[in-house]
């Protein structure tokens, strides 16, 4: 129900203006390589992306375009506005509106878990450090760990990393979140609590797109999946009709393969 | 005990008792086991058997040889060794009745009284004797100064630690030569208009005047702008007056000369090999280029080498009439040499970073500057804790070489001081040896030992 609701609350704002991420007719080679094959994707704003396909298929690639730790050679990306270019100084606007959440977490081990949530907006947004801390915790509550602030990652279960990774990326306030297989390092008894806390920013309207082989998280919170396979977008629709109808023979395929026997 | 009845079905009724380690786990007999006994008392094979009684033997043969000497060191530094000579009797208080003292003919010690009639040798070379209170000060002031960063209890660790890496170096400097540098008035003019040029080079940035390719690299502009205001300073302060009396660094000899060369080298070393390191792995071809091909070059050659090239070929290259100092030749020599093989012990640091934290922090927006000084250096450098001790105390011993460009050292002191008749006797270069080394041994062994401790503090505290 809810869900319903914000989706047509951040769907009609507009036609054009609300396309918060654009990629046009974008392709990337990595040396003679060609791992993005035309790539055609708009995202609005509040919209809620899963991204699936086969391992190699260059799903993590893709959304690292997108916050430009890669770089594409044709075609046209726009994130909220601004083209992905050289430009440097734009680079670091686009850097600081796009969240991005790693497979591996990727938290500093050298930092505690508040200084983890602290470093980026003292260094790149200039907060007063007390600002900086308030704002942390405050994440570190919504995440559910406040009362790890203190320890180093090290210390943390998996699932307990992954979710200040989250609370890490939300204090730099992104616009957008991108996520990188975030459960497919855990520990099963884990991804239920990292799930938790994405289907929460979900609710909340935060523009998402999660690169995920959960099935149940798709189905529950995904405005659109969609496939990839060998670097091109093979099939993209609804949660529900891609399970139940998917149209391509590579889809079917690749479903049979992840629902199991 | 639950004894499992079917091969498919097992349920566990009662919990198994916890129980203490077997004997030969814990305690002395414990350690003993683990480190030696275990392998020399199994007679239950042949194989066994043999190499039971080979560690036996090997055992014995190794404390034998062990014991024998220390025993012999003991000997001849302690139990026969003369510790004073209070008739002034020089080398005839550590002579055997047949060389014309009054020692039994077997007699074989050290001769203690030799160390103290040159210890101010070894201490100061032959600095003069009115001034030494300024050496007195500088070693005062850095022992003092790393003691309190060494002690975890003090306060402003940080400050003392700053201090002595900024602050210290022009202290040492002054007191130890009186500064009075002869510098041309001009020079220091240019000097001040090329700080002034970049500071004014550094605001039209920071306004953006320049555009925004500048603006990127406007932390590494401010850097060189904030050294080039330090150098600056510092040659005003070095061209200073402090009535302090010049002592030339010729007269410099001993533990000082030792320990100018190291702590220069080390101090200088670091920042040095950390820019060189980053620099190798730059995305920018011409640095890496660069720093590549300076890293190979000194890596290339042996310190002899660079020091001969910088006492005798150097000078043909400059202006006739130019004096560069022989000892500043020696420290610049040093520095670029250790240099390089610091960078090569940061780059493996660097190199054991994974790519995730790179990624993580340009995410977040950090820029370069921000994600080497913030995430990678204290990760790469605190991994290579023992790489980087390892090369101060290659570096500290190597100190010794500069004896060849006639800079005399600790090394090179004692050795001088064989030459002097009044002490000529059987024992003296053991006994000069023996002393410096023990010096050498006690500094350097405190270093890897302190390294040892920050290693574990460092790991643990993550
Ligand atoms: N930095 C790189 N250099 C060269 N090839 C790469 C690089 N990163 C990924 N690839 C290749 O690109 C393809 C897509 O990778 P990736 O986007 O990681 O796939 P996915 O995330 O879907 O598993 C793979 O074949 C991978 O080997
Ligand atoms: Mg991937």
């Amino acid at each position: 129900m809810e869900k319903e609701m914000i989706r047509t609350d951040a769907s009609p704002k507009g036609k054009n203006g609300d396309h918060v991420i654009e990629i046009v007719s974008m392709n990337k080679w990595f040396g003679s390589f060609h791992v993005l094959r035309d790539i055609n994707l708009s995202v609005r704003e509040g919209e809620r992306i899963v991204v699936c396909g086969p391992s190699g298929s260059g799903k993590s690639t893709l959304i690292r375009c997108i916050n430009r730790l890669e770089q594409h050679q044709d075609g046209i990306i726009r994130v909220d506005g601004i083209e992905l270019t050289e430009d440097l100084k734009k680079i670091d606007r686009i850097r600081s509106e796009v969240g991005m959440v790693f497979q591996h977490f990727n938290l500093f081990p050298h930092l505690t878990i508040l200084e983890n949530c602290t470093l980026a907006q003292i260094w790149v947004r200039k907060t007063p450090k007390k600002e900086a801390e308030a704002l942390a915790m405050q994440f570190l509550e919504k995440v559910k760990i406040p009362e790890q602030a203190s320890k180093y990652p090290g210390q943390l279960s998996g699932g307990q990393q992954q979710r200040v990774a989250i609370a890490r990326s939300l204090c730099m306030q992104p616009k957008i979140m991108l996520f990188d297989e975030p459960t497919s390092a855990l520990d099963p008894e884990m991804i239920k609590e990292v799930l938790d806390t994405m289907i929460e920013l979900a609710q909340e309207g935060m523009t998402m797109i999660v690169v995920s082989h959960e099935m149940g998280f798709a189905r529950q919170v995904a405005d659109r999946v969609i496939f990839m396979d060998d670097g091109q977008i093979v099939e993209q629709n609804e949660p529900e009709s891609f399970f139940n109808d998917p149209k391509s023979d590579r889809t079917k395929l690749f479903l049979s393969q992840i629902l199991g026997h | 005990m639950s004894k499992i009845e079917s091969n498919v079905e097992f349920v566990r009724k009662e919990d198994a008792p916890v129980l203490p380690p077997p004997i030969n786990q814990v305690g002395l007999i414990g350690w003993l086991w683990r480190n030696g006994i275990s392998s020399m008392i199994n007679f239950s094979t042949i194989t066994g058997s043999i190499q039971s009684v080979l560690m036996i033997l090997l055992t014995v043969v190794v404390l034998y040889l062990g014991l024998n000497g220390i025993w012999t060191l003991v000997d001849f530094a302690f139990i026969q060794a003369i510790w004073s000579d209070a008739d002034e009797l020089k080398r005839l208080a550590c002579a055997t009745t047949l060389q014309g003292g009054s020692l039994p003919e077997e007699w074989f010690g050290a001769c203690w009284p030799f160390i103290a009639a040159k210890s101010k040798l070894l201490i100061y070379g032959v600095y003069d004797i009115d001034e030494i209170w300024r050496v007195n000060l500088t070693y005062l002031i850095l022992l003092v100064g790393i003691g309190w960063v060494v002690i975890e209890k003090m306060p402003y660790r940080f400050h003392v630690g700053i201090f002595l890496l900024v602050i210290y170096p022009i202290v040492a400097f002054v007191l130890l030569t009186g500064g009075n540098l002869e510098i041309a008035n001009s020079t220091l003019i240019i000097m001040i208009l090329v700080s002034l040029l970049i500071s004014v080079f550094c605001f039209l940035i920071y306004r953006g005047f320049l555009g925004e390719g500048f603006l990127a690299a406007y932390t590494v502009f401010n850097a060189i702008r904030y050294l080039s205001i330090y150098i600056t300073m510092v040659t005003i302060i070095f061209t200073s007056d402090f009535g302090l009396v010049t002592v030339e660094t010729d007269k410099w000899g001993g533990l000082l000369v030792t320990l100018v060369v190291a702590i220069t080298g080390i101090v200088a070393s670091l920042p040095l090999g950390i820019l060189l390191a980053l620099g190798r792995r730059s995305s920018m071809p011409v640095i890496r280029l660069l720093c590549v091909l300076f890293i190979e070059f000194w890596r290339g050659v042996p310190l002899i080498t660079v020091l001969f090239m910088a006492s005798f070929m150097l000078p043909l290259f400059l202006p006739e009439g130019t004096d560069f100092n022989k000892l500043l030749r020696a420290l610049i020599g040093v520095t670029l040499f250790s240099a390089a093989y610091m960078a090569e012990v940061i780059r493996g640091g660097l190199q054991a970073i994974p790519k995730g934290q790179f990624e993580a922090a340009s995410g977040l927006g950090l820029s370069y500057y921000q994600t080497s000084r913030l995430i990678i250096l204290p990760q790469a450098l605190v991994l290579v804790i023992p790489g980087i001790v390892n090369t101060f105390i290659g570096l500290f011993k190597d100190t010794t070489l500069v004896l060849i460009i006639s800079l005399f050292d600790l090394l090179g002191m004692i050795q001088s001081s064989f030459a002097d008749p009044n002490w000529s006797t059987p024992v003296q270069s053991l006994t000069g040896y023996l002393a410096v080394a023990t010096i050498f041994w006690v500094i350097l062994f405190s270093m890897s030992r302190y390294s040892m401790f920050m290693e574990k503090k460092l790991r643990y505290e993550h």
